[in-house]
């Protein structure tokens, strides 16, 4: 079956079970790497795609419910030449050991910082809750989640 | 990410599998010594073009046989390399793991890469640049004194300059190493010591293809297993009919116990998995001891007792205080965030394995067993995975990979384990039992200490039959061998088991279990995390007795200097006894030098205890560590930051659930890890610097420590001791009504 996703921006036309969770889409049939299976059971974040400006896991939504919606992976932030602020303040803090889980806490970071700018550390650890990292990078993901506002706030000034 | 095994050089193709001495005439130096004297993992692989190669237009290239695991192993070695070789990291191609590529060094575990690899490369690198330079004199018919060398051009006094592309010639670097090297002196280091940036970490934050999970070769289709319920149980039947209809669905494979699908699309896998596995009927036995009583069926079991240090000392006056305690340590997993995942590929009788195990070559031994093919028709590649923290499901699910690609002869085949798989078929670190035993004065001086162990070996990792968990299931199974007790100055299970505290009598025993009822292997640091545990807890008990500060009672049995330093600077930095502690909070202390040959490692922590539900959150941890030479002190920090919280995480919340039949621990709602609610407010972490020292290695040093400290805040918190891992709300709350 053919259907329309809207992925960073653009439509992309996918031909898939209507069943099959975003995930797999978004791996296999657009060839998008930032989202990564983990667990299949929305338990642990790391497939964790903003739809619409709410974090969610794309592990277990089906596409047939993504009619018209925005979806927006990690890639439609920036890349590794011209990274957002919020990839440049982890690469600034090194917020990464195997880094597997820091997609998904990137895109759960993105959501926070798009409805509150100057997040506090609580707000900050509250809504990464959902997400799991097994390496024990917490400390520099918060930090790098507190510098991303602090540079995404910088770049308005800026652009003023 | 594509794969490239078929562009290789027939140069690259005659290093593989220990070909090289045989392809290439020997060119030994006058005076090249028996490998056995060289440095590092020089030892292993001697030329210096197993380790660097340089092509005629200057492309260099660097060869290590250790992964990255997430540790940052790649970064540190492009900066040994660039220093010695006197060049930028970016001209440096890294070449990881690769058992056609690289040299065979074995696991990349231990906290080994920089000691071994790093050693080698730097070592390996040093020389080549001797080398070069000395060409260069030749050529410009000039002194080497009178030689600069930089960004890899060698330049003269006189403004003439080569590059290193144009003093490569033939095979040059390929003669063996020497014993010795000009290394760069640290006070003149221009690469290693600094805080490079990584260099993986830019894909991984861009959505860069950085796994093997990212991995997508052309007309690759997906498979899935479909595992046991439990261990030993066998295939009754199961209607694979009714799967290979389903849409999609290529193959399915049914061998003996063993059961899984190919399938076009990876969706379409999923649900023939799903399908298959309602399917099959299972007959399963009830042979796990009840889990409540686990520490007394483990020290019932039948052990192979070892004596891992049996020092007396004549003149010792033992003292007239005996305490004595146990310890206990749930099984705990791996718990990789993504499961494990590997793809093969069989093509003109020859297999490639793309898998993020700990070792390609043993892997490739053990695969090759597998599969009845010559060890040379078997290409392992190491490409990243989910951080592993030891042996998980990584050697598995690559000889899933193998096996369902030996069956599709010319077809990519992907394998993805589920979640459930990876919780329930992961070889779990070994639930473990000590007991300690001090006799002191009444000035805390310990004159005599026992110490006995209870547990399996921490070691199963492929190389022999049998230790490839697929292996098991086919119709012609292998059979695992029986694990034999080794005790070993590294350590296995008995790791760190040896206090290295100045007691006049030491005793340690390994009562080595044979019988598995959980299978079980390596997990970050070994037995060192629950020796430690339970040495540290029992250090502060007698501190506590002899009515001694924690921090002065350990200096005052401590005579190494380095272990001195890291306990004092731990202590300071925290500020150990000048801090208001709260009610309900308490603070802990806790030591070891990993392995007793290994990192320097002080950890001083500031936990809260919440009366009402047994919670435990910690606060603040100071930790001071001496890893010998740095080359990258961010990394160091990362390590450590990263060992300390995820030991945290085994220590408050870690325990493999299971009943007579099942390991009921599934996933994360059923093996509960750390999240951000319990992420310590700060960390602070202080490498001590030890210029000209070897490396130590820094992937493992925090965790005992770490474990110690918090089990001593707590017990400082709330005024008891607990002594069984996990510290669970319900533990904690039956300690407080003690």
């Amino acid at each position: 079956m053919s259907l329309t996703l809207n992925v960073n921006g653009t439509d992309r036309e996918v031909s898939a079970d209507p069943q099959t969770p975003l995930l797999y889409v978004l791996r296999n049939d657009l060839r998008l790497n930032a989202a990564k299976f983990g667990c299949g059971l929305g338990q642990c974040g790391s497939c964790t795609v903003v739809i619409d400006g709410k974090a969610v896991t794309s592990c277990t939504l089906p596409i047939m419910l993504l009619k018209g919606r925005r979806i927006t992976t990690l890639e439609g932030l920036g890349s590794p030449q011209r990274p957002a602020p919020l990839q440049q303040a982890f690469i600034d803090m090194q917020a990464a050991q195997c880094g597997y889980c820091i997609a998904g806490m990137m895109m759960r970071a993105h959501a926070l910082l798009m409805s509150v700018a100057d997040p506090s550390d609580a707000e900050i650890r509250a809504a990464l809750e959902p997400n799991l990292c097994r390496c024990g990078t917490h400390m520099r993901i918060i930090a790098a989640v507190r510098r991303a506002s602090r540079l995404a706030h910088k770049s308005r000034e800026d652009a003023r | 990410m594509t794969a490239n095994h078929r562009s290789l050089s027939r140069r690259a193709f005659c290093l593989a599998g220990g070909a090289l001495v045989v392809s290439f005439p020997m060119l030994l130096r006058p005076g090249a010594s028996h490998a056995a004297a060289l440095p590092g993992s020089l030892s292993k692989a001697p030329y210096l073009d197993a380790w660097i190669r340089i092509d005629a237009d200057g492309r260099i290239s660097v060869f290590t046989g250790k992964a990255e695991l997430g540790q940052g192993i790649k970064t540190a070695i492009v900066q040994v390399a660039a220093e010695e070789l006197k060049v930028e990291p970016v001209q440096i191609k890294l070449v990881t793991a690769d058992t056609q590529l690289t040299a065979n060094e074995q696991y990349t575990a231990g906290s080994h890469s920089l000691q071994d690899s790093g050693t080698a490369v730097r070592n390996a690198a040093a020389q080549v640049r001797e080398i070069l330079v000395g060409r260069a004199a030749e050529r410009l018919a000039l002194s080497k004194d009178r030689l600069r060398v930089a960004r890899g051009i060698i330049s003269a006094d006189d403004g003439r300059a080569l590059n290193y592309g144009q003093l490569v010639e033939g095979d040059i670097l390929h003669i063996e190493a020497l014993p010795t090297s000009p290394l760069t002196p640290p006070d003149r280091f221009t690469q290693m010591g600094k805080s490079l940036p990584r260099i993986d970490i830019p894909a991984k934050v861009t959505g860069g293809a950085a796994y093997v999970q990212d991995m997508r070769l052309p007309g690759m289709v997906h498979a899935r297993v479909v595992r046991p319920p439990s261990s030993g149980a066998t295939l009754l039947g199961a209607d694979t009919g009714a799967v290979s209809h389903m849409p999609g669905v290529l193959s399915v494979i049914h061998d003996g116990d063993y059961l899984a699908v190919i399938a076009s699309e990876e969706f379409q896998a999923v649900q023939a998995m799903h399908r298959l596995a309602q399917l099959a009927r299972w007959q399963e036995q009830s042979r796990l001891p009840p889990q409540s009583q686990l520490a007394a069926y483990l020290k019932g079991l039948e052990a192979e007792d070892a004596v891992v240090i049996d020092q007396r000392s004549p003149v010792a006056s033992a003292g007239s205080r005996m305490l004595e305690a146990q310890f206990t340590r749930a099984y705990q997993c791996h718990g990789s965030i993504g499961p494990s995942c590997a793809l093969a590929l069989l093509k003109y009788g020859a297999l490639t394995v793309w898998t993020h195990t700990q070792g390609v070559f043993p892997d490739r031994s053990a695969i090759a067993e597998m599969l009845h093919m010559p060890k040379e028709a078997v290409r392992c590649i190491h490409v990243e995975g989910s951080g592993c923290y030891g042996h998980n499901g990584a050697d598995d699910a690559a000889a899933d990979a193998a096996l369902l690609a030996h069956a599709l002869p010319g077809t990519p085949v992907r394998v993805q384990w589920m979640r459930e798989q990876e919780h329930l078929n992961e070889p779990y670190g070994p639930a473990m039992v000590t007991r300690a035993r001090a006799v002191f004065d009444a000035d805390g001086v310990i004159g005599d200490w026992q110490y006995e162990l209870w547990s399996n070996t921490h070691g199963t990792r492929p190389g022999p039959a049998g230790t490839l968990l697929p292996e098991r299931l086919l119709s012609a199974a292998f059979t695992p061998r029986p694990q034999q007790v080794h005790i070993s100055p590294e350590g296995s299970g008995d790791r760190n088991a040896v206090p290295s505290y100045s007691f006049a009598n030491k005793r340690v025993i390994w009562h080595f279990l044979k019988h598995m009822p959980l299978r079980v292997s390596s997990l970050r640091s070994l037995g060192a995390y629950m020796n430690v545990f339970s040495i540290e807890s029992f250090m502060d008990e007698i501190a506590a007795v002899a009515q001694i500060d924690p921090v002065e009672f350990r200096l005052r049995q401590l005579d190494d200097p380095r272990s001195r330093d890291v306990v004092t600077l731990a202590a300071q930095r925290f500020g150990w006894g000048k801090r208001t502690i709260a009610p309900n909070h308490g603070i802990g202390f806790a030591f070891a030098r990993y392995k007793n040959l290994a990192s320097y490692c002080a950890v001083a922590c500031e936990v809260a205890v919440e009366p009402d539900t047994g919670d435990v959150r910690l606060l603040h941890a100071t930790c001071a560590i001496d890893s010998g030479e740095i080359v990258n002190p961010d990394g160091i920090r990362n390590q450590t930051e990263g060992g300390l919280l995820q030991s945290m995480s085994w220590t408050l919340f870690e325990a493999v659930q299971f009943d007579q039949t099942r390991v009921t621990s599934a996933d994360w709602a059923t093996y509960p890890i750390l999240r951000f609610a319990h992420v310590p407010d700060s960390i602070e972490i202080h490498v001590i610097p030890r210029p000209g020292q070897p490396f130590l290695g820094a992937g493992e040093a925090a965790q005992g420590p770490a474990a110690g400290a918090l089990g001593n805040a707590v017990a400082n918190a709330i005024g008891a001791r607990i002594r069984d891992i996990p510290f669970t709300r319900a533990r904690v709350k039956a300690a407080m009504s003690r």
